[in-house]
């Protein structure tokens, strides 16, 4: 018996060096929007203000926490034919819950969000992480992985909502910065506040990211 | 009549899809780097929406709104199920890509092994979904539905195609390199909103 207690694996810490890259590399050089490409969808929609925004990237990271988790323990029951359903399955019944608390807790939110709450389900960021990492990983690691890729999702999206909305309607938090510092009829662009808008910042801010990482696509 | 040509003109040029509410990016930047890739992404968006927006319609108009279930018994009146909503839409929208996924299979085998992995990813592209809750939120009639549907997969198609083409030409061209990918093609994807913005004059 006492060889086996020897051979046993040391213990890992809840925050060792390599789960800690679980969260930070999403942040920036893994980042899902600018660099996986995932979730751009809702990246935009909901970015002409920057409390739509924050409640969109509290729900999308609350989604991705628990789907991962509840992926992650029963990686090893899911039939792999049948994955994709079971995921959708797990996603909508999360899905389902953040819009029914929206919707008792914060109804002006939830109608300004409107069908963009439904979409997380079809988030690519949550599906994409099931896929590449819960189906394989342990519980603890899925949940680092979630948080640190819905963060990674969340600052992006503050980002852009902080830039369209300044420019666009020279507020933040529906706060009138400009006139605040005694700017008074600031020029506001109303492009930003059209779709066209988020195209333009989206696309400048990965300029900005890819080449402060050095990450080119081929 | 006319109402319905409307729609359909409406929802091709004027809300479309991808330039209006940003739906079905992912597959929309990820599939367009061909234009034969993008035609037959496009056209297989326009025939699952074509699809599942009316099934949705029918499961919404009598199984999930509010007092829908009275076909069966008076007494189920009072039932709301529209919290069930998003399970039941997903659910419907897998199963009809798994019934194009296989056709597709078995009559376009070319096709098939050119949409690779997108074909199943069809199953969450906000279009699809996206298509199905406005459907809901906006109370539209089965006709409507169906009109809706088709239009928004046809707006699908002409944009997915249209950045398809631009992006081939880029090949030829010397873009810096961070902005090379996914950059340079959201602001491309910009300029072209910019141009279907002008379609907002229209009064319909």
């Amino acid at each position: 018996m006492s060889t086996e207690t020897l051979e046993k694996k040391k213990r890992e810490s809840l925050f060792s060096k390599r789960r800690k890259k679980f969260i930070v590399d999403p942040l920036n050089d893994q980042n899902p929007i600018t660099v996986q490409v995932l979730g751009i969808c809702s990246a935009l929609a909901v970015t002409t203000q920057m409390k739509p925004s924050l409640t969109m990237a509290i729900s999308v990271l609350v989604v991705m926490i628990f789907s991962n988790l509840v992926i992650s323990v029963l990686r090893q029951l899911i039939p792999t034919r049948v994955r994709i359903i079971v995921q959708l399955a797990v996603i909508a019944t999360l899905v389902t819950l953040v819009s029914e608390v929206l919707k008792a807790y914060q109804y002006d939110m939830y109608k300004q969000l409107s069908v963009f709450v439904g979409l997380i389900i079809t988030n690519c960021i949550v599906m994409g992480r099931l896929e590449a990492f819960a189906l394989g990983n342990k519980p603890w690691d899925s949940i680092l992985d979630a948080l640190g890729n819905g963060l990674g999702y969340g600052w992006i999206i503050l980002a852009v909502a902080f830039f369209r909305e300044i420019l666009g309607s020279g507020k933040l938090f529906d706060f009138p910065v400009f006139e605040a510092i005694g700017i008074h009829n600031f020029p506001t662009n109303g492009l930003m506040v059209t779709p066209v808008g988020a195209f333009f910042v989206l696309g400048l801010l990965i300029w900005v990211m890819r080449t402060r990482s050095g990450y080119v696509e081929r | 009549m006319i109402d319905l040509i409307n729609l359909g003109v409406k929802s091709i040029f004027i809300d479309n899809m991808v330039f209006a509410y940003f739906l079905g990016m992912c597959s929309f930047l990820a599939v367009s780097k061909k234009v034969s890739t993008a035609i037959g992404l496009g056209l297989a968006v326009t025939f699952v929406l074509t699809i599942t927006v009316p099934v949705d319609w029918f499961l919404l108009e009598y199984v999930l709104k509010e007092g829908a279930l009275t076909w069966i018994s008076p007494q189920f009146a009072v039932i709301d199920l529209s919290y069930l909503s998003f399970i039941m839409f997903i659910a419907v929208i897998a199963a009809m890509v798994q019934l194009v996924e296989m056709t597709i299979e078995k009559f376009f085998p070319a096709l098939y092994g050119s949409l690779g992995i997108f074909l199943p990813l069809i199953a969450v592209n906000c279009a699809i979904l996206g298509a199905s809750l406005f459907m809901a939120q906006r109370e539209y009639t089965f006709t409507e539905g169906v009109v809706y549907g088709f239009s928004s997969g046809l707006g699908f198609l002409l944009a997915i195609v249209a950045l398809a083409a631009i992006r081939e030409k880029l090949k030829y061209s010397n873009v810096p390199d961070g902005l090379k990918g996914l950059g340079i093609t959201m602001l491309l994807t910009g300029l072209m909103g910019i141009a279907f913005m002008s379609f907002m004059g229209i009064s319909l």
